[in-house]
């Protein structure tokens, strides 16, 4: 099970890292958005994994899984959407106030758009 | 208490002048003079306690760094600060008559205070961090001062050299000192000058060695650091006497002896000390006679005679220590004495040019008698007290080998005092005596500098301080047993320790017919026979010494700017899209690093079986990344196949003992779509294709680096078994936070800051994007929307009755179950966030199916105030916590019995948990209304030009199958 979770963390990463490197700000958000699922998943793995373990305390149960990444990871979701939403709306000001997406603000027609790097 | 005083003093009085600035330079000056004047008689009281040692007093600072406010008065400290006090004051004096109505004299003189109190606190400081920071503060002071006259561009030029060279020493002085506390386990001098073994033992020795002699030697001016010292000349004339002449630039030279006892002695001290003096102690006496400008010319004797000490110290016998304190002193009274005349004639003619002075005598007789007894002293004749110290010397060198040649010291001391008797004539001669030049050279360039009126002595003021110096050299010849040799030998005592060798030298004028005498007389002839011939020697010297170390500095300061701003402007080109790529292959190289030094070995945890279902979503992510990678232009099918990535973490989560997580991720998952959507209907719904092929390989690479560090890492956490706190929770979940949810009790308990701080996150987030979209109201944006043309097909029936019938319905039923959620929180998976969400689902559908106008007729709450009142009900939760002397965010819980209810467990986490819910609803309400209000806008621009026939946006377009 643990590989299973592993290659999945990575492979979101990697999604959401090649997301990230785009030059339009949608994209961008997108990685974002992966890249905060992936962490999310790494976080909560700190905690290792465990089925049918919930910790919420009952008699017919014995183990508990980890609560502390839970609770971590439930903040962090719930700032990574306040986040997420601001950066959305900020796209959209600036694309708005510019007509253009590109995160540098390089209009499309210009050749320069490549040549940045 | 006493000693501390002798630097707050003038430190505090620094205030003084620059408070008195419009009350004319005499209440300046005289608010300068009086806490040089205490802090002088306070040191003064001092003298009965010298012979007897040290007088330390300490004061805690900051002791966990070793850094006290400790003072140490010994016979080296008590020397500088006497003269730096006692030269201060006449320097003040001086300095009332030298400036100008037109200059800041409250600035000058609060800066020259600061400087004073800066330089005595090196003087007698005892805590070598302590001595770091005054040393720093006279880099300072000397910097405003040099560039006092600010609209001079070589003032400027000057200050920012002079900071330069003699912060970049300071900067190494400071590693040397955190080195040698290091080393000796303390920062007190009294406790490092006993560790001389341990210092010169010590591995670190050399390093120690080079970073002080770097911090003294740009101080001191010595080669090849000496270059700073002639630009600094374009301070006012008392500046340079004071500072870069009688006490500052000797800085170097105190530190050196301060340091005497731990690092002399040996031969890496002795090559690097002496040898540097020697060449610095030549240079500047032949480069004197090559400058016309009186000032470089006792500037660069200044450099001479820093050398002359250097190298002094560099012999590392006691008797050449003492020598080096009895020079130190004559030569702050001879040459403060000649800077001070410089001044002088350049205050009454106009005129600093050698070759345009002359016959001064005879109109300023005070002036040149004072100036002749400070070129002597200078020169070394008797009967001044520089002849002494010459005499003393010469008798020192005679007897140094230098590199087994015995020759070597002598010779180079030689010359230099041949240049430094040419020199010294040139200076009296040219200036004193012969015809005045600038008559029949009125055609040279700069003639309208011309003295229009005869030359005169000046006032009082400015004739005594250089009379008195130049006497007091003078006195020193004549009586030196009486008058300086307690002084020299409590220094020398404090230098060395060593007794018997501070007394054996005798200061006293004649020695009678030695070999150090015929030498000097030699010396001398030559000297004259240098200045009779100095057309000549000016001419091989001007074309041999062609090297400026200044341009050399100047220039690569200009490459090292050039260069950063080449660098910073190659890595800073204002790209993110770079700044992203770099940071991401910054982290790359950290970890890289980091792994680069680990050792793997694999973990022992036993894993867990792998279920089918977990392979059908593993291979159900590797699809959607892929399909997310592929189409990542598509902006619609990207976000579809990102959100299907969310939905597998949520079932990840749920199968994997999550349930909370799970609960808030699928319900985050559906409004941040929402918000994207009503977002994209602006923008571009694809993305053109302009990464290059070479470009997207390179990101896939980096993204895979990444993505494999990031799944390995899981992978080595995962399978190791570990110790966690978690018991600690699970423990004290139900007796302390009354509820069986030990994530929500977590949350809303045990790490409840958290959570009130996440609200305000989550509350700011809102107002920062109500704020944003409120803007775009205004200005282009708002015009942009005003000519918005939609770019999808429109359908014709806005607000379906079939979507209408069933939302409508719903929303009582999804308000019972977000109250649900919200009960049930603190015992099963739910709580305020979640249960906040689903509120605003609900609410969000009517305003999605039934229109803006028609929900927000029906919804009247007010966004902004409920994220206000939530955030309040979770912090009134935990200030009654407090109230009640529990922590903040304490929870208290109650058992009730209700008969329609049954048993129940009431926590006041539930009014914090409150808070959560309505700040949550509030934040995401204001974001997701405020974002349909654009959509309105553009929709009642479209309608108001379709209105006028310009466009049919709004008449039904077919909607594509």
């Amino acid at each position: 099970m643990e590989w299973i979770i592993a290659s999945a963390i990575g492979l979101i990463t990697a999604t959401g890292v090649f997301l990230l490197l785009r030059p339009r700000t949608f994209p961008v958000i997108l990685g974002l958005v992966v890249l905060t699922y992936s962490v999310n998943l790494f976080v909560f793995a700190m905690g290792r994994l465990a089925v049918d373990a919930p910790a919420v305390i009952s008699e017919s149960r014995e183990s508990y899984t980890d609560p502390l990444p839970q609770a971590l990871v439930l903040t962090a979701i719930v700032i990574s959407f306040g986040t997420t939403a601001f950066v959305v709306v900020l796209a959209l000001r600036a694309f708005l106030e510019s007509g253009n997406d590109h995160v540098d603000l390089i209009p499309l027609e210009s050749d320069a758009a490549e040549d940045v790097l | 208490m006493r000693l501390a005083l002798i630097v707050l003093l003038p430190l505090l009085g620094a205030w003084l002048p620059g408070l008195l600035v419009r009350t004319g330079r005499n209440a300046c000056a005289l608010a300068a003079g009086i806490p040089t004047v205490l802090s002088l008689a306070l040191l003064l009281t001092h003298i009965p306690e010298l012979p007897h040692g040290v007088v330390v007093s300490s004061f805690p600072w900051a002791p966990q760094l070793g850094l006290t406010l400790s003072f140490r008065l010994d016979g080296l400290g008590f020397l500088f600060a006497a003269l730096i006090l006692s030269i201060g004051l006449l320097i003040t004096l001086y300095a009332r008559f030298y400036l100008s109505n037109k200059d800041r004299s409250g600035n000058f003189f609060t800066y020259l205070l600061l400087f004073q109190a800066a330089m005595l606190g090196i003087a007698i400081s005892e805590n070598l961090l302590l001595l770091v920071i005054f040393w720093e503060l006279t880099s300072l002071a000397s910097f405003l001062l040099i560039g006092f006259w600010s609209w001079l561009e070589e003032g400027r030029r000057g200050a920012l050299m002079a900071l330069a060279v003699t912060g970049a020493g300071g900067l190494a002085l400071i590693a040397a000192v955190l080195l040698l506390g290091t080393i000796t386990g303390s920062y007190e001098l009294s406790v490092v000058l006993q560790q001389r073994e341990q210092v010169q033992e010590s591995p670190w020795y050399p390093v120690l060695l080079t970073l002080v002699l770097i911090g003294c030697f740009t101080k001191s001016a010595q080669f090849p650091f000496h270059f700073w010292l002639p630009r600094a000349m374009a301070a006012p004339t008392p500046i340079s006497a004071y500072l870069h002449s009688a006490t500052m630039v000797k800085a170097g030279v105190f530190l050196l002896a301060r340091l005497w006892p731990i690092l002399a002695g040996t031969s890496a001290w002795f090559y690097a000390v002496t040898t540097t003096g020697l060449v610095t102690m030549c240079l500047g006496a032949i480069v004197a006679i090559l400058k016309d400008d009186l000032k470089a010319l006792l500037a660069y004797s200044t450099v001479s005679h820093l050398g002359i000490m250097t190298m002094l110290l560099g012999l590392g016998t006691p008797a050449a220590a003492l020598i080096a304190m009895l020079h130190l002193l004559n030569h702050a009274l001879f040459k403060a004495a000649l800077f001070l005349t410089a001044g002088i004639v350049d205050h009454e003619t106009g005129l600093r040019d050698v070759r345009r002075l002359g016959g001064l005598w005879r109109w300023m007789p005070w002036t040149g008698c004072a100036a002749l007894l400070a070129v002597a002293a200078n020169a070394g004749l008797p009967p001044l007290g520089g002849f002494i110290s010459k005499e003393l010397i010469v008798e020192q060198a005679l007897h140094t080998p230098w590199l087994e040649s015995e020759w070597v010291v002598p010779a180079v001391l030689g010359v230099s005092a041949a240049f430094s008797m040419a020199y010294s004539l040139r200076f009296f001669c040219g200036v004193f005596l012969g015809r005045p030049r600038w008559v029949d050279q009125s055609h040279v360039a700069g003639a309208h500098h011309a003295p229009q009126h005869h030359p005169h002595d000046p006032d009082w003021g400015l004739l005594f301080p250089p009379v008195l110096l130049a006497a007091g050299a003078l006195a020193i010849g004549i009586w030196p047993q009486t008058l300086v040799e307690p002084l020299i030998g409590w220094a020398a005592i404090a230098v060395t320790g060593d007794h018997a060798a501070a007394e054996s030298v005798h200061l006293q004028l004649w020695h009678g017919f030695s070999p150090a005498l015929y030498f000097s007389v030699g010396a001398l002839g030559i000297g004259v026979i240098l200045y009779s011939l100095s057309g000549l020697v000016r001419t091989i010297g001007l074309a041999v010494l062609r090297f400026d170390f200044g341009r050399a500095f100047d220039l690569t300061l200009s490459a090292a700017t050039r260069g950063t701003r080449w660098f910073v402007t190659w890595t800073h080109n204002g790209s993110l899209q770079r700044y992203v790529l770099v940071t991401l292959v910054g982290f790359c190289a950290l970890g890289g690093a980091a792994c680069a030094q680990a050792v793997y070995e694999p973990g022992a945890r036993p894993l867990l079986p792998v279920a089918p279902p977990a392979v059908v979503g593993w291979i159900l992510v590797i699809g959607v990344c892929l399909a997310t990678i592929v189409f990542y232009r598509q902006r619609l099918t990207s976000l579809i196949t990102v959100n299907v990535i969310g939905l597998i973490a949520s079932i990840a989560f749920i199968y994997l003992s999550a349930p909370d997580l799970a609960l808030t991720q699928i319900a985050v998952e559906v409004v941040t779509v929402i918000l994207i959507l009503l977002a994209m209907y602006f923008l571009p719904k694809e993305s053109p294709r302009e990464s290059s092929y070479w470009r997207l390989i390179r990101d896939g690479g980096l993204a895979l680096v990444i993505g494999a560090a990031l799944g390995w890492m899981s992978w080595s956490v995962m399978t190791r078994d570990f110790v966690s706190i978690a018991g600690y929770y699970v423990q004290e979940s139900k007796p302390a936070g009354g509820g069986a949810n030990v994530v929500n009790v977590i949350l809303v308990d045990f790490r409840g800051f958290d959570t009130f701080n996440e609200i305000m996150v989550l509350g700011i987030a809102a107002l920062g994007i109500y704020a944003l979209l409120d803007g775009a109201m205004h200005g282009p944006a708002a015009s942009r929307l005003d000519t918005w043309k939609p770019d999808l097909p429109q359908s014709p029936d806005r607000h379906p009755s079939l979507l209408i019938v069933p939302t409508r319905i719903m929303l009582p039923l999804a308000l019972m179950v977000g109250a649900y959620i919200f009960l049930r929180g603190h015992n099963f998976p739910g709580g305020g966030f979640v249960a906040g969400l689903i509120v605003t689902i609900a609410l969000i559908m009517q305003y999605m199916v039934s229109g803006y106008d028609w929900a927000n007729r029906r919804i009247s709450i007010n966004y902004h105030a409920w994220i206000g009142w939530g955030i309040w009900l979770a912090a009134g939760a935990g200030i009654g916590a407090m109230v009640m002397n529990y922590p903040f965010l304490k929870n208290a819980h109650h058992h009730f019995h209700s008969i329609w209810l049954g048993d129940f467990e009431l926590a006041s986490a539930v009014v914090f948990d409150a808070g959560v819910l309505l700040c949550v609803v509030g934040a995401v309400m204001l974001a997701l209304a405020n974002l349909s209000r654009l959509g309105r806008r553009a929709y009642k621009a479209a309608r108001r030009a379709g209105e006028q026939g310009h466009t049919d946006v709004l008449t039904p377009t077919v909607v594509e199958d």
